[in-house]
């Protein structure tokens, strides 16, 4: 197998060859950005930089020996800082996670996730009989593809969270109220939808990701539509950057994308005034991933809901703190407390409240109950809401537009 | 040490259980079935057993139907053969005296030193099909085991008891163990492995020989557990639900 490292190459060289710009990585000056500004690098036995020098010396054993991987949220930070553009994240960081995928060392959360989603399309073991059941109490029909048998305009990609957690599904159901309230022929896969496999991919298990990669891919197939919008950043990324490479290539926007473009339209809809002092935060996946590069667009939506006066952050676009779900992490809470005796989800709720916010804005799944959580554990309840600027959107939609 | 691990399939919990009409047995129309918690910590026993000692790990099944991934994922986790007995009403499930009759047939030309199962299925909760096959096969049989060691051609084998005693107990072989948990969690294996191993590996079928079912005992009635009326629901809102509570607490001595 290509995955499990031969003995007579060295990591290093094997990583070069099989990465697209691996080879970029004979440009390490061994600067040491990447490893400045990792949110973990302070608690790794080796940070991307020792990481690079290690395998140049041709010193993988000690890094396998130590579970100091599992500390990268593939949060593309490194990535984004390195003058030598080497592909950190998606390449030699994923490489070695393989590797310890291979050798059967992962933290048991994340391997649950990982099972969860081959036998079940989902991280979170729900049945997929269930994945489309957040709309059965909607009074706004959410037309499944597979049932109704008609081409849409858009085709409307859920993923895991958004269907199965209670507080992201609450998120969904704004999002079909906002689709609704401008008219747009949309659809989803329901029970056809699968996980996007995109932290799959990136904590190592790449076979995981080609499985489900296949199985979306035939779903779409199967249905007429003119472009995939997504409410998941992790499956924008996924969809746009490697499913081309599987043999899948269609149309995709995330959501803020596809309202923003809609703004003339939803604007005079919008009328229930919100006066909040509002925060967003970037989701790496929008963003530096990729040079995906989404900032203006959630931040032009906030901005048309009355009342709203946007404040920014320090670490703000490019230079965004990961919420700690990237790459696994979302799996691995217990792991990185052991480890790293910090949350960077709570650093960012503090940013977020010294930044005088009263809602912290979020566009992607992991985030609305990743930092619902981090302002109980820091001790703020009540002082700070975490909403999806759908769900802000939605609460600003006048009555007739919902109705 | 040459291994045996015969595996069940059980309903999965993720969807609900529907009782079917005949009222004596489960709706399995739309039912998924995956492999046995506890069948999965044999199979890692033996696993660890192989990679310890040397030797094969062969994993029979009965043909429930949609067995072929797991099989082909114990190949990918270090497993030597696979074997899916064909017959007839597996899928509609076979109590543990006729599943134990169908093992005994189907090992009839596989050589082993030792046989791991679960100490019990996670569905039926009964812990006879080990023993069982033990008596047919004139076997020695420990259940609730938690580690196994080989020495001079015997296994010490360390069986839990209730209240935190632990026995470690020499047992001749061949032998029957049940596997109440491996000495690690079952292992994670790569999909790349698994998808490798279905294109490369084989699935030996063999026949099932005249299930003997007798002996058993029989359903009389299936049914959801039925509320106590002594249970006293309570509703309201949190400080409501949380003062009543407090106060059940008190009347009944729990709290000062």
């Amino acid at each position: 197998m290509a995955e499990v490292a031969t003995s007579d190459r060295s990591f290093y060289d094997e990583v070069l060859e099989a990465t697209p710009q691996g080879d970029r990585l004979k440009l390490c000056l061994q600067c040491g950005m990447c490893t400045g500004v990792c949110p973990h690098g302070f608690a790794m036995d080796f940070p991307p930089r020792s990481l690079i020098a290690a395998l140049r010396a041709d010193d993988l054993e000690p890094i396998l020996e130590s579970d100091m991987i599992w500390l990268c949220m593939s949060c593309f930070a490194c990535t984004a800082v390195c003058p030598a553009q080497i592909p950190l994240t998606k390449g030699l960081l994923a490489r070695l996670k393989t590797e310890m995928l291979v050798r059967g060392k992962v933290p048991s959360e994340l391997q649950t996730a990982l099972e969860n989603t081959r036998r079940y399309g989902n991280t979170l073991g729900e049945s997929p009989r269930r994945r489309p059941a957040w709309a059965s109490d909607l009074t706004v029909p959410v037309p499944i593809m597979a049932q109704v048998k008609e081409p849409v305009d858009v085709l409307w990609f859920v993923g895991d969270y958004a269907s199965y957690h209670p507080r992201v599904q609450s998120v969904s159901k704004a999002m079909a109220r906002i689709f609704q309230a401008l008219g747009i022929s949309f659809g989803i896969l329901g029970p056809d939808e699968n996980s996007d496999g995109d932290v799959q991919r990136l904590a190592g298990e790449r076979g995981l990701f080609e499985l489900m990669a296949q199985k979306n891919g035939k779903a779409f197939g199967r249905c007429q539509f003119n472009e995939v919008v997504t409410t998941d950043p992790h499956a924008y990324n996924v969809f746009k950057n490697e499913y081309p490479a599987q043999g899948f290539a269609f149309p995709v926007r995330h959501y803020t994308q596809f309202l923003a473009e809609h703004l003339e339209q939803l604007k005079p809809l919008l009328r229930h005034e919100q006066k909040y002092k509002v925060t967003y935060h970037d989701p790496c996946s929008l963003g530096r991933a990729n040079n995906n590069g989404i900032y203006e667009e959630p931040r032009q939506l906030l901005q048309a809901i009355p009342g709203v006066e946007l404040v920014e952050m320090p670490h703000n676009r490019a230079n965004t703190i990961c919420c700690g779900a990237g790459g696994g992490g979302n799996w691995l809470d217990g792991f990185v407390w052991e480890r790293a005796h910090a949350r960077t989800s709570e650093w960012r709720v503090k940013e977020a409240l010294d930044a005088g916010a009263q809602i912290l804005a979020v566009a992607c799944p992991y985030e609305t109950p990743r930092f619902e959580d981090a302002v109980k554990s820091t001790g703020h309840e009540g002082e700070l809401i975490v909403k999806d600027i759908a769900e802000l959107l939605a609460d600003a939609l006048a009555d007739a537009a919902v109705e | 040490m040459n291994i045996v691990v015969p595996v069940k399939f059980v309903p999965d919990l993720v969807e609900e259980l529907e009782i079917d009409k005949s009222g004596v047995a489960l709706d399995r129309t739309y039912m998924r079935l995956i492999p046995s918690e506890q069948d999965e910590h044999a199979l890692e026993q033996a696993l660890l057993l192989k990679e310890r000692y040397g030797g094969t790990v062969t994993v029979v099944t009965l043909d429930t139907g949609d067995v072929d991934e797991a099989l082909f994922t114990a190949i990918a986790k270090g497993a030597d053969h696979v074997v899916k007995v064909l017959g007839d009403g597996f899928a509609e499930g076979i109590n543990n005296h006729a599943a134990s009759s169908v093992l005994q047939a189907a090992l009839k030309d596989i050589a082993f030193d030792l046989i791991l199962t679960g100490t019990q299925a996670t569905d039926d909760l009964d812990g006879s099909t080990g023993p069982l096959l033990a008596a047919r096969l004139g076997l020695p049989f420990v259940g609730y085991v938690t580690g196994v060691e080989q020495e001079d051609g015997k296994i010490v084998a360390r069986k839990e008891y209730p209240g935190g005693l632990v026995a470690e107990m020499e047992v001749a072989l061949p032998a029957v163990l049940g596997i109440q948990a491996a000495e690690k969690p079952p292992r994670y294996v790569v999909t790349s492995l698994v998808m490798e191993a279905m294109k490369t590996a084989k699935i030996e079928e063999v026949e099932a020989g005249q299930a003997e079912g007798g002996g058993a005992a029989e359903v009389a009635r299936m049914y959801l557990p039925e509320s106590s009326e002594r249970a006293e629901m309570i509703e309201g809102n949190v400080d409501h639900v949380a003062d009543a509570l407090v106060t059940v607490f008190r009347d009944r001595g729990l709290l000062a």
